[in-house]
Parts: C-alpha cells; sequence; structure tokens
C-alpha cells in the first residue's frame, strides 16, 4: 500500500483509501510515541527542510519532532532570520535549498497555491503545512484521527465547524476531509464569516450555535484570527463569544455528549470559555500528541515512497 | 503457490510447539521471568500456541506481546514495494525479563536484526532467545535461532511457507518454489 501521489498539498482531490493509510499508519506512530525511547530509525539520511514563512509554534515543532523522531536531518527556515529579509525571491531560496540535495519540503506560507508552485520548481516530496486561506492538510488528518480515536469511526458522524469559516484553511482541509470519509459536515457562524455559496461543498449551514449543538455530535471550533482582521466581521469578541462562543451552559443545556476539538491557539473568553477549553468534553491536548503521530505517518509515507 | 513438499502436517506442528514450549522451559528453569513476543504476522500466532502449552505444562501463563519491526528495517531504500506497518502491542516492562523472541521462518536474519534493535528501544531485557518454526539457512547476518522447530534446507529459488489456522486454513509447513520475480 503506498498514497497515490508524492506530494500532500492539500486535503482535496484526495482518494478515501489514502486518508485511511495514513489514519491506520498514525495508529502505529502513536504507539512509538508511548514508548520509553520514542524514536525508530525509519528516515535515516533523509534531509527535509522546513520552510517556514509564516509563523507557527504548534505546526513547526510538530513537525520538527515528527521528523526526528524519524531520524531524518532537518533544517528550519523561518523568514525572520533569513536572506528573503534581503530581498531574495522566493523561487532562488528554494533553488538554493534544493542545490543542497534535500529530500522533503514541508512549507507554509501565507499566500495560497505556494506548495503547488514549489512541485514544480523542486524534485523534492512537497508537504504543505499551511497556505494562506487555502488548506492545512496535516491538520485536517490530524482532525480526523482525534475523532476517530473518540468514536472509532468518521462514517455518518456528524462534525460542525463554528467561526470563521471564510478565512480558515483548517475548515477548507476538514470539510474535504471529512466529506470523503463520509462524515456529515456543517458549518455555523455569523454570516460575515460564512463564504457564500459553501453550500456547494454538500455542507449545511448553521446560523445560531444553538442549533448546531443540538444536531451535532462533534464541533470543531476555529480561532477567531484577529491578525486576518476577524475584527471587522464582527462588533466585538465579547459579542461574538456572547452568540457563538461555546460554554458550558451551552453545552450543559443540551443535555448530551458531544467532543470540542480546536486547531489552537485558544482565544479563551472568546471562542470557548476557559471553563470548556479545560473541561471534559475537549480533546484539544490529544489533537497535538496525535498531531506528531500523523504528521510522522505522512512523513513516512512519502519519505519511503519509490 | 507452487508446492514440492508438504514438511510438516497439522499433527507435527502440534508436536513441534509442545517441544519448543519444553525447551524454552527448560533452557529457563521454568516460565517466571519469561515474556513471549510474538513477530507479525505468523510469529504472533505462534507465540499464543507456545503460551498455551506452556500454561497446560507449567500452570503459568507468561506474559505476551506482539512485535511490528518494519520501521527498523534496512531495506527501505531498495525494495519497491512500500511495506505495510502495524502496531507494536508490548502492555509489560521488559527490563531484565528473559525474552523469548518468535518468529515463523529464519531467512537472512535481518528482520531478527530489526526486531533485536526494536526491542532494545523498549528497554534492557535480561536476555533475549530466538525461537522459529523453520529455519531455512542463508543467513547475511551473523544471527542463529536458540529454539529451532525443523532446521529445513532448501535453495534460494525455494521458498518456505508456514501456514496457521489462525489466518490460513490449515496448520503445515510447506516448501514451495519462489513465485518469478517479474
Amino acid at each position: 500500500m503506498s498514497l497515490s501521489n508524492r506530494h500532500l498539498l492539500g486535503l482535496h482531490g484526495v482518494p478515501k483509501e489514502d486518508i485511511q493509510l495514513i489514519l491506520e499508519t498514525a495508529r502505529t506512530f502513536r504507539e512509538v510515541l508511548e514508548r520509553p525511547i520514542k524514536k525508530v530509525p525509519t528516515l535515516q539520511g533523509k534531509t527535509i527542510v522546513n520552510l517556514f514563512y509564516e509563523n507557527s509554534t504548534r505546526t513547526r515543532i510538530s513537525f520538527e519532532l515528527a521528523q526526528k523522531r524519524l531520524s531524518a536531518d532537518t533544517i528550519n527556515f523561518s523568514t525572520s532570520t533569513s536572506s528573503a529579509k534581503k530581498g531574495e525571491t522566493f523561487k532562488d531560496t528554494v533553488r538554493n535549498i534544493e542545490a543542497m540535495k534535500v529530500d522533503m519540503i514541508v512549507v507554509r506560507h501565507q499566500s495560497a497555491g505556494v506548495p503547488q508552485y514549489l512541485t514544480k520548481i523542486s524534485k523534492a516530496n512537497i508537504i504543505n503545512a499551511g497556505d494562506g486561506i487555502h488548506e492545512h492538510p496535516t491538520q485536517g488528518l490530524l482532525d480526523m484521527y482525534s475523532i476517530r480515536e473518540k468514536f472509532g469511526r468518521l462514517e455518518g458522524l456528524k462534525v460542525c465547524i463554528v467561526g470563521d469559516v471564510a478565512h480558515s484553511r483548517v475548515a477548507l482541509s476538514n470539510i474535504f476531509g471529512l466529506k470523503t470519509m463520509g462524515a456529515e459536515v456543517s458549518v455555523c457562524g455569523p454570516a460575515t464569516m460564512i463564504p457564500l455559496g459553501i453550500e456547494s461543498l454538500g455542507v449545511k449551514v448553521y446560523h445560531r450555535i444553538d442549533e448546531a449543538m443540538a444536531k451535532n455530535e462533534v464541533l470543531n471550533v476555529l480561532r477567531i484570527q484577529l491578525e486576518r482582521d476577524a475584527g471587522k466581521r464582527i462588533p466585538s469578541l465579547r459579542e461574538y463569544h456572547k452568540f457563538f462562543g461555546i460554554t458550558s451552559d451551552r453545552i450543559e443545556k443540551h443535555n448530551r455528549e458531544i467532543v470540542i476539538l480546536h486547531p489552537g491557539p485558544i482565544n479563551r473568553g472568546v471562542e470557548l470559555s476557559s471553563e470548556v477549553a479545560d473541561g471534559p468534553y475537549q480533546v484539544i491536548l490529544d489533537q497535538v500528541t496525535n498531531g506528531v503521530a500523523v504528521r510522522m505517518a505522512v512523513l513516512y509515507l512519502l519519505g519511503t515512497m519509490h | 503457490m507452487d508446492i514440492k513438499a508438504k514438511i510438516i502436517d497439522e499433527e507435527g506442528f502440534n508436536r513441534t510447539v509442545t517441544r519448543l514450549a519444553h525447551e524454552i522451559l527448560e533452557r529457563n528453569k521454568g516460565s517466571q521471568n519469561v515474556v513471549l513476543i510474538g513477530m507479525r504476522t505468523r510469529g504472533e500466532f505462534l507465540a499464543q500456541r507456545i503460551k498455551e502449552k506452556i500454561k497446560e505444562i507449567d500452570r503459568s501463563e507468561p506474559s505476551y506481546g506482539t512485535l511490528d519491526a518494519t520501521l527498523y528495517r534496512d531495506d527501505f531504500r531498495t525494495r519497491l514495494k512500500q511495506p505495510e506497518i502495524s502496531v507494536t502491542d508490548i502492555t509489560f516492562d521488559v527490563n531484565d525479563k528473559d525474552i523469548i523472541l518468535i518468529d515463523d521462518v529464519l531467512y537472512t536474519g535481518r528482520t531478527v536484526r530489526a526486531a533485536l534493535d526494536a526491542l532494545m528501544d523498549l528497554g534492557r531485557p535480561n536476555t533475549i532467545q530466538l525461537c522459529v518454526m523453520v529455519d531455512r539457512g542463508h543467513r547475511e547476518l551473523p544471527i542463529r535461532a536458540d529454539f529451532v522447530g525443523k532446521n529445513i534446507p532448501t535453495s534460494i529459488n525455494e521458498e518456505v511457507r508456514v501456514r496457521m489456522k489462525e489466518i490460513d486454513d490449515e496448520d503445515a509447513v510447506y516448501l514451495v518454489n519462489a513465485p518469478s520475480k517479474n
């Protein structure tokens, strides 16, 4: 069994068998992470560059840890400390890095489509770690892994993505991946944050959080991204919290099991109340642990492909 | 499957498992410190059978786990097909234990090498002993088995197939012609 594509650019169009293979493989690595020595020699001799043009804590550390635990050699590149500051073009930077013989590139960039472009100018396997408001496939995969871990399945599950769907790459990757796996996906948020015509992706739209909570088993709650001008689309953070924030009261009112995911970093008191962020319904820290396993799976499957 | 000979039948298979269980108990003076680790896939079932036998003979039940050593293999760069990996399931502490590593066929020794590395990452066992159903020769590494069901000298063009009821329809060992590689 191998993946059908040698890059992971997004979950759009990725066949069900591939997603299944990644999730199954991640289970193996989840076990490795429980061992006293959390390292296997599988990618010995492979060189991986983490090309981060946009800030990141979780994703970069997660990728780096995954690479180290597979014994790959890793190089970190971030714009703030590189020659990109001196005006070198993206293409030149990549060409130069490639001249040093790298096998894989993990890329994060503020512009959608950069990973796709990379596949044209580099021979390495490309993994998208978030491109603009397009996709963030490994986040989508780790969300699916975490949901599946909780319910034992994805098919037929009702999952609602809550928040600024219009500017979220996490939302798109979740929608594509979950739909492929047979889940029923919906989105919920103020009208200014739900893109027009999103129904064409086969998702239901809610504008009231209580209705969404009554009808779904999983809420994937997105972060209100102030750096992407979320403030212009809502009157105030307080008002957003009042109408869309997930609170213990709201959960208890529905009196049923509900699982809450959040890609982090959390704005406490905005999309989640502190109580919920630390409460029994969330799997936020499991998501982080699973993230390393899922990324190991992706690196393994792409890195050992022939 | 292009069969050349049936080497062990069902009765023989059961007798061999019984002997292996006795030998393991003899060498380790009982089963107090013994843990059985089967290698995916058939080694796993063989380990279960040996565990049942030890239970019958010694009235004790050694701990039992399964190991997948795929991630430690040395042939990722040369193989054409990506190997499937499954989960290692060893829930007990291996430190200071006498580990019996169990597999169906011993051939080049490369899988065993990978398994040894994998086990070392789990702790520091007292000893690791190797138990196989069939030793077919052609070693490429300095590895030998401590307990052998049957030695079958083979040619490179032959293969040994161990079949077990858990996943096949019978208990038997066959010598077959290797499928041509094209």
